[in-house]
């Protein structure tokens, strides 16, 4: 019984059910104490929300899956923001299609920096993106003109463009940001599952110096992973522009944080190699539930967000490098167990265990 | 002529040239520049982000890194002022506000040392979490009326130009060039950066290194907390945002390694100088505060780039030299 639970569940994705458990748990908790929790008004709120966090941590992900991190993506989808909507407030024409194109080849720019730095100048991703961080962040505010952007200058269907609704189940909307984002989280989990190049993340991540020796292109790759999670913030900003519209000059300052928390949650390894596209995609789920539900919950003061975020990163990954390494451990054992060639060791273990 | 040139060669010459470059530009805008009283006010300004600098040099040799730090301050200045504003007497709250310090740095420092997590992701988690409690405790408002000696001691001269904080960083610095430069215990701090695994081999308790550098590190950046406290006059839970950027940068840019084991205290007191220097020279030329940070971070990237470019470029000059007196030598023999 317990070995054939044992084939068809292995530790992480153990882990992933618990947080889908711990989810539906949130779920119902602030639903029993907050009036008109489940009602479409704030379904539709938390949705838009997670989506935006959701794609953030996406471009993360691949990132932290090469065993580095990308604390620049906070900056990049500020600056996309800011810089699609001074373009969009300028030329009030410009077709939606081109400025979301816009908004992808600018952060797939600063992306590349990023990799530049990291692959090929050789310094370690952290001292590169905790200085772009700065830097993105101060070129948005030597930006000409005034500092901010305003709904009103904006063209008309970007305040549209968030709350139209591609279908309704009921009186749920989805809408395309909602489901756009769905749709990418279900092509990277199939390119980093069967295609080579997602694979070749994975194989750098969780050892470099053999990926490098097994001939893996590794500088091309990390490049490539940095460049797509740029790219993946650009459409993010772009995103965060259609959902809020007037912006200043702190746009989504501290999104890094969130997005490598999401990752963190969601089973991500910070070093490299472990975890998997969906996974992020719950532990987006996950913090921005807890976030939002607090900030509606009137028993504690919201200002315990981001303590408790602190507090969810550090157990996840206490449990991911203590627990889960324990039952990977047992798993592994008893998988030796059932070998046929360990027969004696076997036997011998039996002998123990009946004595 | 060029052996005359031989000390410049290292990384800490690099960083004297770009230094007097910097100081030449600075004088050429403005004659009160050189002025006594300005280099005081220099250091005054950014004296927390530099007294925490000499911390986080032995974390970083030690080949792990605090980005908490800015948090810490947050914390220990909103725990002391919200034990304060509970009406407890001033001189317990300080106490508590330093005790809060050193309770973070020891979680880190268990975290890092016991668990055997990595020290980025827990101080990441704590510079998230550290700053949440912070306003947790103080929410928006702001905190100040402290009694007068508190404020004087941050914002006067308390002997001679000499403000209080200024004289604590160089006892700091005169202790912590002591420990790391000449003592023992400062060689077990390489020695961990270098290979912990051989450190533990050889009996150095590591664990214990650890914990120590993680705990004076929450004690100090508190103390940087409560300092910057007394500088303002007041406290707010979003206080001291971003230090880790300007703090790390400091470290790196004084030529230690973020892989450990490498790195000087003289080399970290001349990019001090670069970075107070630099800034002040920006604020003459009327650059915003953010943009300062942007070329800070700029600065954090060329610190690592630089060293890289300057290692090879000597190395190749050196190749070239020995190639040259080689050639030379066979001359002479042929």
């Amino acid at each position: 019984m317990m070995d054939q639970l044992k084939r068809y569940f292995r530790p992480e994705q153990l882990r992933e059910m618990s947080l889908i458990a711990l989810i539906v748990f949130i779920f119902l908790f602030f639903g029993s104490q907050i009036e008109g929790y489940f009602s479409p008004r704030i379904f539709n709120r938390v949705t838009s929300d997670v989506a935006i966090i959701a794609v953030v941590a996406l471009g993360e992900t691949l990132v932290l899956l090469t065993r580095n991190y990308d604390l620049s993506v906070g900056s990049i989808v500020g600056l996309t923001a800011f810089f699609i909507g001074k373009q969009l407030t300028a030329y009030a024409d410009m077709p939606p299609g081109l400025a979301m194109l816009l908004a992808i080849g600018a952060g797939s720019s600063l992306g590349l920096i990023n990799g530049l730095l990291v692959a090929y100048a050789r310094i370690p991703s952290i001292i590169v993106t905790l200085g772009t961080l700065a830097i993105y962040r101060a070129v948005l505010v030597a930006y000409p003109g005034n500092k901010i952007v305003v709904i009103n200058d904006l063209p008309p269907w970007v305040s549209e463009f968030g709350s139209i609704q591609l279908f309704s189940i009921g009186e749920f909307d989805i809408r395309p940001v909602v489901a756009g984002a769905f749709v990418m989280f279900v092509i990277f989990q199939f390119v980093t599952t069967y295609l080579r190049f997602g694979r070749q993340l994975y194989a750098i991540g969780s050892n470099p110096e053999a990926a490098r020796i097994g001939g893996l292109p590794s500088q091309r790759i990390v490049l490539s992973a940095f460049i797509l999670c740029g790219a993946i913030a650009g459409l993010a900003g772009f995103l965060y522009l259609v959902r809020y519209g007037n912006l200043n000059t702190a746009a989504a300052q501290g999104m890094e944080l969130k997005a490598i928390a999401a990752a963190v949650v969601g089973g991500i390894s910070t070093n490299g190699g472990k975890g998997t596209i969906m996974g992020a995609l719950l532990g987006a789920l996950m913090i921005n539930l807890l976030q939002q539900s607090l900030l509606r919950w009137l028993v504690i003061s919201n200002f315990w967000v981001d303590a408790l975020l602190g507090l969810l990163i550090l157990t996840a990954v206490f449990i991911d490098s203590v627990i889960i390494n324990r039952l990977s451990e047992l798993w592994n054992r008893r998988d030796q167990e059932i070998n046929p060639l360990d027969e004696k060791k076997t036997i011998k273990e039996k002998k123990s265990n009946a004595a | 002529m060029l052996r005359r040139l031989e000390p410049l060669k290292s990384w800490e010459g690099v960083l004297l040239v770009i230094l007097i470059g910097i100081v030449i530009f600075n004088s050429s805008m403005t004659p009160h520049y050189l002025q006594f009283q300005n280099q005081i006010n220099l250091f005054q300004l950014h004296i927390e982000k530099v007294i925490i600098a000499l911390i986080m040099t032995f974390i970083i040799i030690n080949a792990e890194i605090d980005i908490s730090v800015g948090s810490v301050m947050a914390l220990a200045g909103c725990v002391m002022g919200y034990l304060f504003e509970k009406g407890l007497p001033f001189e317990l709250c300080v106490l508590a506000g330093l005790l809060t310090g050193a309770l973070t740095g020891a979680f880190n420092g268990f975290m890092v040392a016991h668990v055997k997590m990595t020290s980025l992701i827990v101080t990441l988690s704590g510079l998230i979490g550290y700053r949440g409690l912070a306003h947790v405790l103080l929410e928006n408002r702001s905190v100040g009326n402290f009694p007068e000696w508190f404020d004087r001691l941050g914002q006067k001269p308390l002997v001679g130009p000499f403000p209080f904080a200024l004289i604590l960083f160089f006892l700091l610095l005169i202790i912590a060039l002591i420990i790391l430069q000449w003592s023992g215990a400062g060689r077990y701090v390489f020695v961990i950066g270098n290979n912990s695994e051989v450190a533990r081999y050889s009996g150095v308790n590591v664990r214990r290194v650890k914990m120590t550098l993680f705990i004076i590190s929450g004690l100090v950046s508190a103390l940087g907390g409560l300092l910057l406290a007394a500088r303002l006059g007041s406290i707010r839970g979003d206080m001291a945002i971003g230090t880790e950027l300007e703090v790390i940068t400091m470290v790196l840019l004084g030529g230690v390694s973020i892989f450990g084991g490498t790195g000087s205290l003289f080399g970290v007191l001349l990019s001090i100088l670069i970075i107070l220097n630099l800034r002040n020279g920006m604020g003459l030329l009327n650059v915003p505060g953010e943009n300062q940070t942007g070329v800070i971070g700029a600065l954090l990237i060329l610190s690592v780039l630089g060293p890289n470019i300057w290692l090879g470029i000597s190395e190749s000059w050196n190749r070239r030299h020995v190639q040259r007196t080689r050639v030379g030598e066979e001359e002479k023999g042929g």
